[in-house]
């Protein structure tokens, strides 16, 4: 036997390596639901050519006005008609021709809606002899890094390294506790901190495989770009790691069962899914909680790989996010040193 | 023998204690409001195959666990192989070899991973392939632990505690829960292992697993030893080397019977007869709370004097527990059929009859007047 193998810090990584390639299900989880998700959104939110807007009008005369819009295709229906079309999201817009001018129907809370409206009028008023007044020109830019797959790819990354670490470790350390492997190992000569070093090394070498993976796949397939330094990019990646590691770690603690844990886990994560950004910019919500938004291990992670990768930021441009994810690294890191509960 | 500096100390504390592996003096842990271990004194000296006997519940676990450091005593000193927990810990570690109770291993992991994993924890040790040996799991050296019996699993345990080759053993309940040809094999096993001179600390409530296994056993009830020796000498605690068992009807022309209701002995208490011959050192104060719906109120149940059948040489006690009459009995083929011109002479008819050899369950139930399965 080599040295190697008789090393039990490399004997405990190892028996974490096996245990996690023997588990079919969190391979899935870690591996292939990630590219499962940037392939849906990849295709649920792909450019198209700018749309065509469906409305409606009250008159023949009208209709043609509008559908002399390169932006709109018109159709012809009575109020009663077009109030239906409209409330059951038919149409974008109803115009309705009054004896003297014409009256929009339109929800301006939608985006799609409001700009239905512009176009419309534009339509009307032009048909009615309205001439610009300055001439204009288009340049139109359909460039990479400014679509949503660009946006939510670093996202996914994100919330994907917080549930493969957090999973990872809480869910292992309590299922040992809860089988009482714990307690055997801490009976025998193991060095503790071998246990939970064991941990981090396996998580590391995985993390490898599931960033390169995942980012090369999004690199591929739809051409994501990565405008700052790879090695950044990569030392983000394991600070976000060993954040949510230790978080998982903290969380599992003192749990004395895998239900336990699993309520736990999804408790500190929910908040993140909805408040980091991984889907929409964490920008939307109030002011007045956005310190607490910021200061979310998830939000500085996939805000810093944003920058990284959209913005081709560097780490010094970008220390208080990498301070954030480093406290939620040692805080929980110490706190579950000392409450960690072995038996 | 603590003070010894560290460094040279494994050598020279194996020296200072010679003679001695296990020591505890007054040891006591509650948790709560429960004294699970209440006062308890234990030697075990090297080389010997020692048993913790009792009921669930009687502290043996919280008993082995101190000993293992895996529990801190509230009270009491505890010293293993002359080292103590608290500034010892490190070294004893490597050299005591542990199995828990209902450890489960990795399901995933194959025997040999996990063995594999033991073994790296030891500075010393057997190989991997010698512990597999020993505790003949060959042909499931490559099998996962998942697809391992319930006596494979515990032989699993047993060489995990195995490949540190360590001085002292300890095994909380090896064979609960195992059928009876896994554990006739698991008690092959420490048997080879006493054999190779290893002392061993088993915790049971089965008391053929220590009368079996065991040089001395200490019984233990309510987290006290009530009773220390080897099986034979606790055995003669007792009084015979034999336990008649009988029961009673009353024959109909009986004129004799019904009179004495506080016969001496007819209720459930040990009666000592003289000086029990062998009995050592243990103290049978007796602690037999009668259970409820017990004897003489069940018309079914004859009342039966106990004072002539006392007087038959022979016989050493006379208990009754729920209308079965126990007698503990030396020399039986002469003792039984004066027991037989006994009841006739009282009038009774023996509706059941049996006898056997004493067990450590016989000296349990004299001591505390309950069974061992009884918890």
């Amino acid at each position: 036997m080599s040295k190697l193998e008789t090393s039990s810090l490399y004997q405990l990584t190892m028996v974490r390596f096996r245990l996690f390639l023997r588990e079919p299900e969190a391979i899935f989880w870690i591996f292939i639901f990630p590219i499962l998700l940037a392939v849906g959104l990849g295709i649920a939110f792909r450019n198209r050519p700018a749309d065509v807007l469906q409305v409606g009008a009250t008159t023949p005369q009208l209709t043609q006005a509008l559908a002399a819009d390169k932006g709109l295709t018109a159709v012809t229906l009575d109020e009663a008609a077009g109030t239906h079309a409209l409330a059951t999201g038919n149409i974008l817009l109803l115009a309705i021709q009054g004896p003297d001018g014409v009256a929009y129907k339109y929800d301006d809370t939608n985006p799609d809606a409001r700009t239905a409206r512009l176009l419309a009028d534009r339509a009307v008023q032009t048909a009615a002899g309205r001439h610009d007044a300055v001439r204009v020109g288009n340049e139109l830019v359909h460039e990479a890094g400014s679509r949503y797959i660009d946006f939510v790819v670093p996202g996914l990354l994100g919330m994907n390294l917080m549930g493969s670490a957090m999973w990872g470790l809480g869910f292992s350390i309590v299922e040992g506790r809860q089988k009482k492997l714990l307690k055997r190992l801490v009976a025998s000569p193991m060095p503790k901190w071998q246990y939970l070093a064991a941990f981090l090394l396996s998580r590391l070498a995985m993390l490898l495989i599931e960033v390169a993976v995942f980012l090369a796949f999004t690199w591929l397939v739809f051409g994501v770009p990565f405008r700052g330094s790879l090695v950044e990019l990569g030392l983000l990646c394991l600070m976000t790691s060993l954040a949510f590691s230790a978080l998982g770690l903290l969380v599992a603690s003192r749990a004395r069962t895998t239900e336990a844990v699993s309520g736990l886990m999804n408790l500190v994560m929910l908040p993140m899914w909805i408040l980091s950004g991984i889907f929409f910019s964490a920008s939307r919500f109030p002011a007045v909680i956005q310190p607490l938004v910021q200061a979310l291990p998830l939000t500085a992670a996939i805000s810093a790989m944003r920058g990284n990768m959209l913005q081709g930021l560097n780490l010094g441009q970008q220390m208080a996010q990498v301070a954030i994810l480093l406290a939620w690294f040692v805080v929980p890191f110490a706190v579950s040193l000392r409450i960690f509960r072995w038996k | 023998m603590g003070e010894l500096k560290n460094g040279a100390a494994g050598e020279a504390t194996r020296a200072a204690g010679n003679g001695r592996s296990l020591l505890l003096r007054g040891v006591k842990k509650a948790f709560a409001d429960v004294k699970a271990v209440d006062g308890l004194d234990l030697e075990v000296a090297r080389g010997e195959c020692f048993g913790l006997l009792g009921p669930n519940g009687a502290g043996k676990t919280t008993t082995i666990e101190i000993c293992e450091g895996l529990t801190a005593p509230d009270d009491g000193t505890v010293e293993v192989l002359g080292l103590n927990w608290r500034t010892g810990a490190d070294e004893l570690r490597q050299r005591i070899g542990i199995q828990l109770q209902e450890t489960q291993f990795p399901d995933k992991l194959t025997v040999e991973e996990t063995l594999r994993m033991f073994r790296s924890f030891f500075k010393r040790g057997i190989s991997v392939d010698e512990s597999i040996a020993t505790s003949q799991l060959e042909e499931k050296r490559k099998g996962r632990v998942g697809t391992l019996s319930g006596g494979q699993k515990q032989r699993l345990a047993m060489a995990c505690a195995l490949v540190g080759d360590p001085e002292l053993l300890f095994l909380d309940e090896p064979t609960t829960g195992l059928d009876p040809q896994a554990r006739r094999h698991l008690w092959d096993l420490v048997d080879e292992l006493k054999h190779a001179g290893r002392t061993i600390i088993l915790t049971t409530h089965y008391m053929d697993e220590a009368e079996r296994l065991c040089d001395r056993v200490a019984i233990m009830d309510h987290g006290k030893v009530i009773a220390l020796g080897t099986p034979k000498e606790l055995i003669a605690l007792v009084g015979g080397e034999n336990i008649v068992e009988f029961a009673v009807v009353e024959s109909h022309d009986s004129q004799v019977s019904e009179s004495r209701p506080g016969a001496p002995g007819s209720h459930g208490s040990l009666v000592p007869k003289g000086e029990g011959p062998g009995a050592p050192t243990s103290h049978i104060s007796q602690v037999s709370e009668s259970r409820p719906g017990a004897p003489t109120s069940t018309v079914a149940h004859a009342v039966v004097d106990a004072g002539p059948l006392l007087a038959i040489p022979g016989v050493q006690s006379h208990r009754v527990d729920a209308g079965l009459h126990q007698l503990s009995v030396s020399e039986l083929h002469s003792v039984v059929p004066r027991i037989f011109a006994a009841l006739t002479a009282q009038g009774l008819h023996l509706s059941e009859f049996r006898t056997h050899s004493a067990t450590l369950e016989d000296v349990f139930v004299s001591l505390t007047g309950r069974n061992l399965r009884d918890e």
